[in-house]
């Protein structure tokens, strides 16, 4: 008797619970299922148009290719730092890793306005790189603003990863036979790698999504969110929407493949 | 083989404080000692994964102070045993063999009769996190064994283990270092798992190597009281010693005890429980020390009873059950508690 009623009240939260849960999970697939929805019942055809338009199709495959520059070179970047940050106790520790979590907090309006003024051509790094690249509206400033942007969200996994592995694991290694890079290459990274993927794809997703950052040094050539903001200011919602839908179903895709390549 | 000197080390909470050993070519070494006082670090050290603020490392006639942890060619087993998870066991086993220039035939070869040595031939496909903490002991000595290292270190190898696969590894253990001829370094803070498995011991106390002999000499000869303490002697006193026809007669206040020490005056002295023999009745033998007194706490340490006896000083002793029954003991009992002059050891 005295279980049953146990295992009532337990039911009773797990049912509060799992209303809970409902609405959340409700909230952001109808926000995001809406204009999909509306756009491939209502409009197929405009979808379908959208889809052969060279301009929308350049954006989009600019947009996945700069946030995959800018992922890149956060990986080459930044494993480093996710390992030592997951190694090591220093002094400063805890400020660099603040250091690392701003661009989440700072609103990317202002990050933009302050990549801006580093990298325009006369800014701070702008200036002396002048000969060499230029950044105000070209693919460079496009990379280096969903570089600020996604820095955190490929660190803190990876060096979540690295903190996983037991550095007991590099010390057999070592006493193996193993080189410092060896033990790193053939042990920690494989049993991270999950946590790596995770980052490259938080990353990857974080810089196509970026808007804000990106169109104050780069409004040209445009993102895929800047078309679809321009789109909407001309055209409103129907022609802006199917880039929009398209744009997420992309996405999507590279999501969900990502996913079950982490499996 | 390994020989270190002066080595001084301050890491974390952990300290060593001028380390001297010498270990011999196929010796089975133990490094006895309470948790926490620099066993494991000690190990990690001579396995190059740390380096000392002083001191020396001499493996095999180089001093290998400075060398990198690969370059040392030592085996290491820890607690857990860390083997990679995201290797299969045979994968894990060949992980070292594939490092070196070895030929693909002469991996599979090596790899093969050290798995049909330690008996794990049938779990090459397994992952490790589906193998029992014995299997994965097993695999992880392959691991280091198969690029035959100078010597092995083992960081409590054991002590995850259940108990009735922790009395067959260790005797596994032995064989192992006996038939290879290898040479072995152990920690442990169990000294039944020290005194079984090692030729010597060092016993470790606050990261000074307090006492180095063989078992014999740590368990019966102890240095000094902290020692005596822990490696189980609960009988210690201090009395004055005085020597008559060549026997010490050591006078504790409440009683005097004869023992076998060429030393005078104030002395410390020890007898280990269970050479103390309790009776029921008293017969006085030579160069024998016979107390009566009373039974005054049983606790049971299967298969052995352990008794607090109050004859003037407190005794521990510990006798067998069957004994313990045929004696027909229990709190209050009147005994005798008697043993050898030459159980006493004065420290």
């Amino acid at each position: 008797m005295k279980k049953t009623t146990r295992g009532g009240k337990h039911g009773k939260m797990l049912v509060l619970f799992g209303i809970a849960s409902f609405l959340i999970v409700s909230f952001v697939v109808i926000i995001l299922g809406e204009p999909v929805f509306t756009q491939l019942v209502f409009d197929l055809e405009g979808f379908i148009e959208t889809c052969k338009d060279p301009e929308v199709l350049n954006c989009i495959g600019l947009t996945i290719g700069t946030s995959f520059m800018a992922t890149g070179i956060a990986f080459l970047v930044g494993t480093p730092l996710a390992y030592i940050l997951a190694r090591k106790k220093f002094f400063g520790k805890r400020v660099i890793e603040s250091i690392i979590d701003l661009p989440i907090m700072v609103p990317h309006m202002i990050a933009g306005i302050a990549i801006f003024s580093v990298f325009y051509r006369y800014g701070l790094i702008g200036k002396p790189l002048s000969p060499i690249v230029k950044f105000f509206d070209a693919i460079p400033g496009i990379v280096v603003a969903m570089l600020f942007v996604s820095v955190p969200f490929f660190i803190n996994p990876v060096r979540e990863g690295f903190q996983s592995v037991d550095p007991r694991l590099e010390k057999v290694a070592r006493s193996l036979g193993a080189t410092e890079w060896k033990a790193f290459y053939k042990i920690t990274f494989p049993i991270a790698y999950k946590h790596i993927l995770a980052g490259i794809g938080m990353s990857w997703g974080r810089g196509i999504s970026e808007f804000a950052a990106v169109i104050i040094l780069a409004y040209y050539p445009m993102v895929a969110s800047t078309l679809i903001y321009e789109r909407f200011l001309i055209g409103g919602l129907e022609y802006s929407r199917p880039v929009a839908v398209l744009l997420m179903l992309i996405c999507l895709g590279i999501f969900i493949s990502f996913r079950s390549v982490r499996k | 083989m390994i020989r270190i000197k002066g080595l001084y080390k301050d890491w974390k909470e952990f300290s060593l404080k001028n380390i001297d050993l010498e270990i011999k070519e196929g010796e089975y070494f133990v490094i006895l000692g309470p948790t926490g006082a620099g066993k494991t670090l000690a190990l990690e050290m001579i396995a190059g994964f740390h380096s000392p603020d002083k001191g020396e490392i001499w493996i095999g006639g180089q001093n290998l102070t400075d060398a990198p942890p690969e370059d040392r060619n030592i085996g290491f087993i820890y607690q857990d045993y860390s083997l990679f998870p995201h290797l299969d066991v045979k994968e894990n086993v060949e992980f070292g063999l594939k490092l070196k220039n070895v030929s693909k035939d002469k991996i599979e070869e090596k790899t093969r009769d050290i798995m049909e040595l330690l008996g794990i031939s049938h779990l090459s496909h397994r992952q490790p996190s589906t193998l029992s903490g014995g299997e994965q002991q097993k695999v992880a000595i392959a691991r280091a064994m198969v690029v035959n290292p100078r010597v092995l270190l083992l960081d409590e190898p054991l002590s995850a283990l259940d108990s009735k696969t922790q009395d067959r590894l260790r005797d596994e253990l032995k064989q192992l270092s006996e038939k290879q001829g290898l040479t072995m370094i152990h920690v442990t803070h169990d000294r039944v798992e020290a005194m079984a498995l090692g030729d010597r011991i060092g016993v470790l106390m606050d990261g000074k190597l307090r006492q180095v002999g063989t078992p014999q000499q740590i368990f019966h000869r102890p240095l000094n009281e902290e020692i005596a303490s822990f490696v189980g002697i609960d009988n210690i006193y201090e009395g004055e010693s005085r020597i008559e026809n060549g026997i010490a007669r050591i006078n504790l206040g409440e009683l005097e005890i004869e023992a076998i020490t060429g030393k005078e005056g104030k002395v410390k002295l020890c007898v280990r429980p269970e050479e103390i023999t309790i009776l029921r009745k008293g017969s006085r033998s030579s160069a024998r020390n016979l107390f009566e007194g009373r039974v005054v706490r049983v606790s049971e340490r299967y298969p052995l009873m352990k008794l607090t006896i109050d004859a003037g000083k407190e005794f521990q002793a510990v006798i067998t059950k069957k004994s313990f029954l045929e004696l027909n003991l229990k709190e209050g009992s009147r005994v005798y508690v008697s043993f050898k002059a030459s159980s006493v050891h004065v420290l």
